[in-house]
């Protein structure tokens, strides 16, 4: 961590009067494995670093990166960001951070022990899910890709402000997809599991997921066309509060496009739901010590008993709303600049696990994929279409499998129409945690 | 970029413990984007990325890693990470004959972007802002974006391939988000071209203005989308990509060879309706999935994959036509030197027919005529897809009407290619970026107006 601040600090000790430089430096180190009918597919293991530079210059800002840290390419990228600078529209809420008064959480994200597990280990990891998923279940026929995958990322943020942070964290993974087959009819299912090493890692749980989710597809038709409740699956809710929480934020605010701007205080949601964003979290993906500003990370509570509270802001977003950071800056990688956004969203679970919703069921459908989420679900009028595949629930129990069909409502309206929370809270590789959510009065469309 | 002798070391080394195949891609590549946003030139970013990806093929395992480092020294450490998966001991040196350097020169016509003023560039953006205000009092929000990308690559392997292409790409979009009564709408726009800065004299930004912030202006008034089953009308151009991804993916090669596909040994039958062809042509003139030689080296060619219906042939990359001892279709492509090659389209299209448009519009009594369609998703083992319709409108007794709310349609690819039963004759490509394995790289998809005789569309409204 200290040899990136060192690359970071030369960097913005090169600033000129009058000029804010951030430098943004990461490194990581990925190992992937692909295996396919027993043999090694493919195989990479590989380092790579990069840069990010801005600078902001008379409330100008420009920026560049460079995808190495070779000193001639950083160079590159300094010139380029001073450059590019000159040209952008003076905006006086931009400025780079300085430090507030919140201090650092530890968080424990790093595992060393993590790089002292053999490749042959991984590999036969890998290996050992694709024939537990192959022999789980004599419908599957065929593992179309079995995974294991791994990353270490180091970053530091610096700027001539003030700002100093470096972060770091682990992932481990793996990850199937099964084809299952029965009566020539074909259906497909995932399953994965995930933590910060090896050991974390639960391979029969990711097999028995990805053979349970093909298999039970299996007989699927089109439902009949109805409005009618609908119980997502925790990671289905996972992408629904990822889409929620770009209405949240503060940049979309600011820039009016987001629907909740203006509704501060209202009553946006049922009661029952209530949204926060915790990034301190050890137990989320997303958590982290400090945002990619280099704010020590802090929970923000969105939404209580469904009245909108905040929303979340970077330096910039919050200048312009006239507030202070919530510490939500994210970014891409070394080659973005930060932008805000939620990292580790939860909902306030409920008390009844998913088989106790189901029960409470009468006539709706378990949705556990959806599709088509880019262009079906529009953030800024809230319209909300989307392919979706899953079970119908009929008296309290699963039936039918069903697919090719869509459910379609607005995001306005699924918030309001929240009924339950499930009790599985079920931290998953994303912005958000996954639950069992049931909505009502959702269009299904089928035939 | 790098010296054929330090290639023929590197390669050599990849190989020295066995391996039937090593492959060396290094990749040099400036790309600058400006974005104007909020009335206001928000930002421009400027970046550069070089490196080096190596692989080694040893039976069926394929080792890969990558290098920033370029030096000689850190070219012969990636060759060694990469075939540290070749478990064999040492098989002695292997001479390799490479084919004389193609020096692939770029067409004096070719503006190179990274040549032209950064306030040319902005001009554009500011431009399209003005235009898409000037359109209505309604709009109140617009997003205008430019990216262009200077590539230069070089490709050598153990098969004596040697090859070096400069591809130069430039993008322009808009995105205008329109305010009612009945709350926000959004309209967009975009042109993209494997063209330097010589694009803007062929594209019309004040058009692309225009359309996007009338689309936006035009779905206020929008009434939910009908919900079911109904004939659907594509308007030419805009919805190529159904094509794409609910036939294309699936008559890529790795999904034949992992029976993860619902073409896999259909070669010769009916999959379709007789009025469809469909092709994937890498050489299609400036096209966005357009280039020169494909990321194996292999040149760009034109492949047809079903003819009247007829499924004829699958697109492939270098290692899955060498398994089947055959040779590739110039299909391997990858994102990055970071990244694999395998099997991606390039410019892909149905093959237009002879009807007018308006003919198929008025032998419609009552469906949908989809003016643009968004992005979709498709499972390639069972061919269902989502898209999402961003302009549409309702068809009653052959005309168009009112305009329809976004939803998306869902369906099966290859019933789809049987349900056509019209193709017009105004087809055109429109630019995308397709996505696969986590990997992203610019495509063509093309058609003209066709008519499906069945697609259920998730709209709210009873249909």
């Amino acid at each position: 961590m200290d040899d990136l601040e060192i690359v970071a600090e030369k960097i913005v000790s090169q600033a000129r009067p009058g000029e804010e430089i951030e430098a943004f430096v990461s490194w990581d180190e990925e190992t992937s494995i692909r295996v396919y009918n027993g043999a090694i597919e493919n195989l990479s293991k590989s380092q790579s670093s990069g840069v990010g530079i801005r600078i902001v210059n008379n409330h100008r800002q420009g920026f560049a990166w460079a995808g190495t840290l070779d000193p001639s390419s950083i160079d590159f990228a300094l010139e380029e960001a001073r450059d590019n600078a000159s040209f952008a529209t003076e905006d006086e809420y931009l400025g780079l951070g300085v430090p507030d008064n919140v201090a650092p959480k530890t968080l424990d994200l790093w595992r060393d022990d993590l790089s002292s597990h053999s490749t042959e280990e991984k590999v036969s990891l890998a290996l050992e899910l694709e024939a537990t998923l192959k022999n789980s279940d004599k419908r599957i026929k065929s593992v179309e890709s079995a995974n294991y995958g791994d990353v270490s990322s180091i970053a530091a943020v610096v700027t001539n402000t003030g700002m100093k942070a470096s972060y770091r964290q682990t992932f481990s993974f793996i990850a199937a997809h099964a084809i299952a087959v029965e009566n020539e009819e074909t259906q497909t299912g995932g399953g994965y599991s995930v933590g910060r090493t090896i050991s974390e890692l639960d391979l029969g749980k990711a097999a028995s997921d990805a053979s349970m989710r093909a298999t039970r597809l299996l007989g699927a038709s089109k439902p009949t066309s109805a409005r009618m409740t609908v119980l997502f699956d925790p990671q289905v809710t996972t992408t629904l509060l990822g889409i929620i929480s770009g209405t949240l934020s503060g940049e979309a605010v600011v820039k009016g496009r987001s629907l909740f701007a203006g509704r501060l205080n209202e009553q946006v949601a049922s009661q029952i739901v209530s949204l926060v964003d915790d990034p301190t979290n050890p137990s989320a993906f997303g958590a982290s010590v400090y945002d990619a500003e280099g704010y020590a990370s802090r929970a923000n509570y969105l939404i209580i008993e469904g009245v909108l509270q905040e929303f979340l802001y970077d330096t910039y977003s919050a200048k312009r709303a006239g507030l202070t950071t919530t510490a939500s800056a994210v970014r891409g990688g070394f080659s973005s600049t930060p932008g805000v956004g939620a990292r580790a969203l939860y909902l306030t679970p409920g008390t009844k696990n998913q088989s106790e919703l189901i029960a409470s069921i009468d006539n709706g459908v378990l949705v556990q994929s959806i599709s088509g989420v880019h262009s079906g679900v529009n953030p800024i009028s809230g319209d909300f279409s989307v392919g979706a595949e899953g079970l119908l629930i009929r008296s309290g129990t699963l039936g039918q499998p069903v697919k090719e069909f869509t459910i379609a409502s607005s995001l306005q309206r699924m918030l309001q129409e929240v009924v339950a929370v499930g009790n599985d809270v079920d931290w998953i590789p994303s912005v958000a945690a996954g639950v069992s959510l049931v909505v009502e009065g959702i269009s299904v469309s089928g035939v | 970029m790098i010296s054929q002798e330090i290639v023929q070391k590197v390669l050599a080394s990849a190989v020295s413990r066995g391996g039937e195949f090593a492959e060396i891609f290094v990749e040099d590549k400036k790309s600058s984007s400006a974005a104007f946003d909020d009335g206001k030139v928000e930002e421009l970013t400027s970046g550069v990325s070089i490196g080096a990806g190596i692989r080694v093929v040893v039976g069926e395992t394929t080792g890969f890693a990558h290098t920033a480092d370029l030096s000689e020294a850190g070219l012969l450490s990636a060759a060694e990470a990469a075939r540290s998966v070749a478990m064999v001991s040492g098989s002695g040196t292997k001479a390799i004959a490479m084919s004389p350097p193609n020096e692939h020169m770029l067409s004096k016509d070719i503006l190179i972007p990274n040549q032209v003023g950064k306030k040319k560039k902005i001009e554009l953006l500011e431009y399209m802002n003005q235009t898409a205000r000037a359109t209505s009092g309604s709009i109140k929000q617009v997003s205008a974006g430019y990216g262009d990308s200077y590539r230069r690559i070089l490709v050598a392997n153990t098969d004596g391939v040697f090859a070096t292409d400069e591809q130069v790409r430039t993008r322009i979009a808009v995105s205008v988000v329109a305010f009612g009564d009945t709350g926000m709408q959004t309209g967009y726009e975009t042109a993209a071209f494997t063209m330097g800065f010589e694009m803007f004299e062929d594209v019309n930004i004040e058009e692309l203005a225009s359309l996007a912030a009338e689309r936006a202006v035009r779905k206020l008034s929008a009434r939910p989308a009908p919900s079911g089953t109904l004939p659907v009308v594509l308007q030419g151009g805009s919805g190529g990509i159904l094509f794409h991804e609910a036939c294309g993916h699936g008559l890529e090669a790795d999904h034949i060879v992992k029976d993860s596909s619902v073409y896999k040994g259909k070669v010769g039958e009916l999959v379709a309706s007789p009025l469809i062809t469909l092709v994937d042509d890498g050489t299609v003139s400036k096209q966005w999935g357009t280039a020169l030689i494909d990321d194996e080296g292999r040149p760009s060619q034109r492949n047809v994959l079903i003819e009247n219906g007829v499924l004829t042939d699958y697109m492939w990359d270098g290692l899955r036509a060498k398994k089947l001892n055959r040779a590739s279709s110039g299909n391997g492509r990858r994102q990055s030197y970071q990244h694999l090659p395998m099997v991606r389209m390039t410019n892909t299209y149905l093959v237009e027919g002879k009807e007018r448009p308006e003919t198929i519009i008025e032998n419609t009594k009552h469906g949908v005529y989809v003016a643009r369609l968004g992005g979709g998703q498709v499972n390639t083992a069972t061919g269902d897809f989502v898209f999402g319709m961003t302009e549409a409108y309702l068809i009653e007794n052959g005309e168009i009407t009112e305009p329809l709310r976004d939803a998306n349609l869902i369906g099966n690819g290859p019933e789809v290619l049987k349900n056509i039963d019209a193709v017009a004759n105004d087809f055109s490509i429109t630019p995308g970026t397709c996505g696969k394995d986590g990997q992203s790289v610019p495509v063509g998809c093309g058609q003209a107006t066709v008519r499906i005789t069945g697609v259920t569309i998730g709209g709210t409204a009873n249909g």
